[in-house]
């Protein structure tokens, strides 16, 4: 269901302030925000300065300094700092993305960074993802075929056939769409939101797996599947480039061409 | 929260104790106004607003089947300042949800979602309505 406040233990307040060093010339401010399991408190906002002339290019470079050089406690996840791990994916600005691959630049005025949307909170910037991941579970993301492949041999495909992959298997998992999508923040109980979606797509057009039957039958569902209203949030906020809409739109036509 | 998600709203804090756990913000945190939620949310405003439009066309109609006096009345509050005001806020909404819906049958008819395309029928859409709604109006009063 709908619930467009806040709980009462979410609100967030006004946290401290970090002031840039003197003689600072570039310098930009970032609310991040912090919450911290151990004080019992609501999460707040804490403001980082930063000097632009002493700090790397993108918004991840920025947190990263600040847990190095000005707050440790920051809680956040990062690794390949390349836009192909899907660690780092926040809600930076008003818009999810990778915070390895947002420049600071992009952001005009003071950059906010705010934990993925409406998703139970770990510690700061830390949701926690179990949902969309037993979500991603259940659509068997793997292929499924009756057929012996070939003995000692791949199964092949055409190189169209594999060209009808393209632009689905590049999904890294960030999760930035579907936290972008107002239904899975009402719905995504039941609603399998557009990573997990794109991700059943990818496997029924893959022209090697055998059960598209049964993976749109999985789909067939008023909530699963048809709690998407092309929104397009998702594919507007990918940081990869893809587009979820389009690989429901396409499931949501199977479904109408089987029924004939 | 009150579905299954709630189980995961509880945590473990660095003893070990239980938790609750603070939901991150969404409204409060997206930035909502562009093109691609934006459209959607004027397209269910829209919506809402023209099932309250029906019951005014409804009453219009009741009015003019019940007779002269009863008529001329709502004609007096319809043909208001306020009440036409209302009325081209109708007109523009009927337009701009009839040109998004035939937005949305375009993507369901698998067309119309990459992201250049989808922005530049949201904006033709916002404008169309303006200009669409503006015209009904002149034409309206013209007639009248």
């Amino acid at each position: 269901m709908a619930e467009f406040k806040l709980p009462a233990n979410s609100t967030i307040g006004e946290g401290k302030t970090y002031k840039a060093p003197a003689g600072a010339k570039r310098v930009k401010a970032f609310k991040v925000y912090r919450w911290n399991p151990d004080d019992g408190k609501n999460p707040v906002m804490d403001t980082y300065e930063i000097d632009l002339d002493k700090c790397g290019p993108m918004v991840l470079d920025a947190i990263v300094k600040i847990k190095n050089e000005i707050d440790s406690t920051l809680t956040f996840r990062r690794s390949c700092r390349e836009g192909i791990c899907g660690s780092c994916a926040m809600n930076i600005d008003g818009a999810n993305t990778l915070a390895c691959l947002k420049p600071i630049d992009d952001v005009k005025g003071d950059v906010s960074i705010h934990p993925l949307p409406h998703m139970p909170v770990v510690k700061d910037l830390v949701p926690d993802l179990s949902q969309p991941y037993a979500q991603y579970r259940s659509i068997e993301p793997w292929l499924q075929a009756e057929t012996a492949p070939p003995p000692d041999a791949e199964r092949l495909q055409s190189k169209e056939e594999r060209a009808e992959l393209d632009g689905l298997w590049e999904c890294i998992l960030c999760f930035c769409c579907s936290t972008s999508c107002p239904s899975y923040w009402w719905n995504g109980d039941r609603y399998l939101g557009p990573a997990v979606l794109m991700a059943a797509y990818r496997w029924i057009a893959d022209s090697r797996d055998e059960a598209t039957g049964k993976r749109l039958d999985a789909l067939e569902d008023p909530f699963k599947l048809y709690r998407c209203h092309t929104i397009m949030n998702c594919t507007q906020t990918c940081p990869k480039g893809l587009n979820p809409a389009k690989a429901i739109g396409k499931v949501k036509q199977m479904m109408l061409e089987r029924q004939g | 929260m009150k579905d299954v998600r709630e189980a995961l709203m509880v945590g473990r804090n660095s003893e070990g104790k239980l938790v609750r756990r603070p939901l991150s913000p969404h409204l409060q945190a997206y930035n909502m106004v562009r093109i691609s939620s934006g459209t959607s949310i004027m397209h269910r405003i829209t919506g809402v607003a023209l099932s309250a439009g029906a019951l005014f066309l409804t009453v219009w109609l009741a009015a003019a089947a019940a007779g002269d006096s009863v008529l001329s009345v709502v004609q007096a509050v319809y043909g208001s300042v306020i009440g036409l005001l209302v009325l081209a806020g109708f007109t523009w909404a009927l337009w701009y949800h009839f040109l998004n819906g035939l937005r949305h049958l375009a993507w369901d008819a698998g067309k119309g979602f990459e992201l250049p395309d989808m922005h530049r029928s949201g904006k033709l859409v916002i404008a169309g309505s303006f200009i669409l709604a503006a015209v009904t109006v002149v034409a309206a009063y013209l007639v009248w």
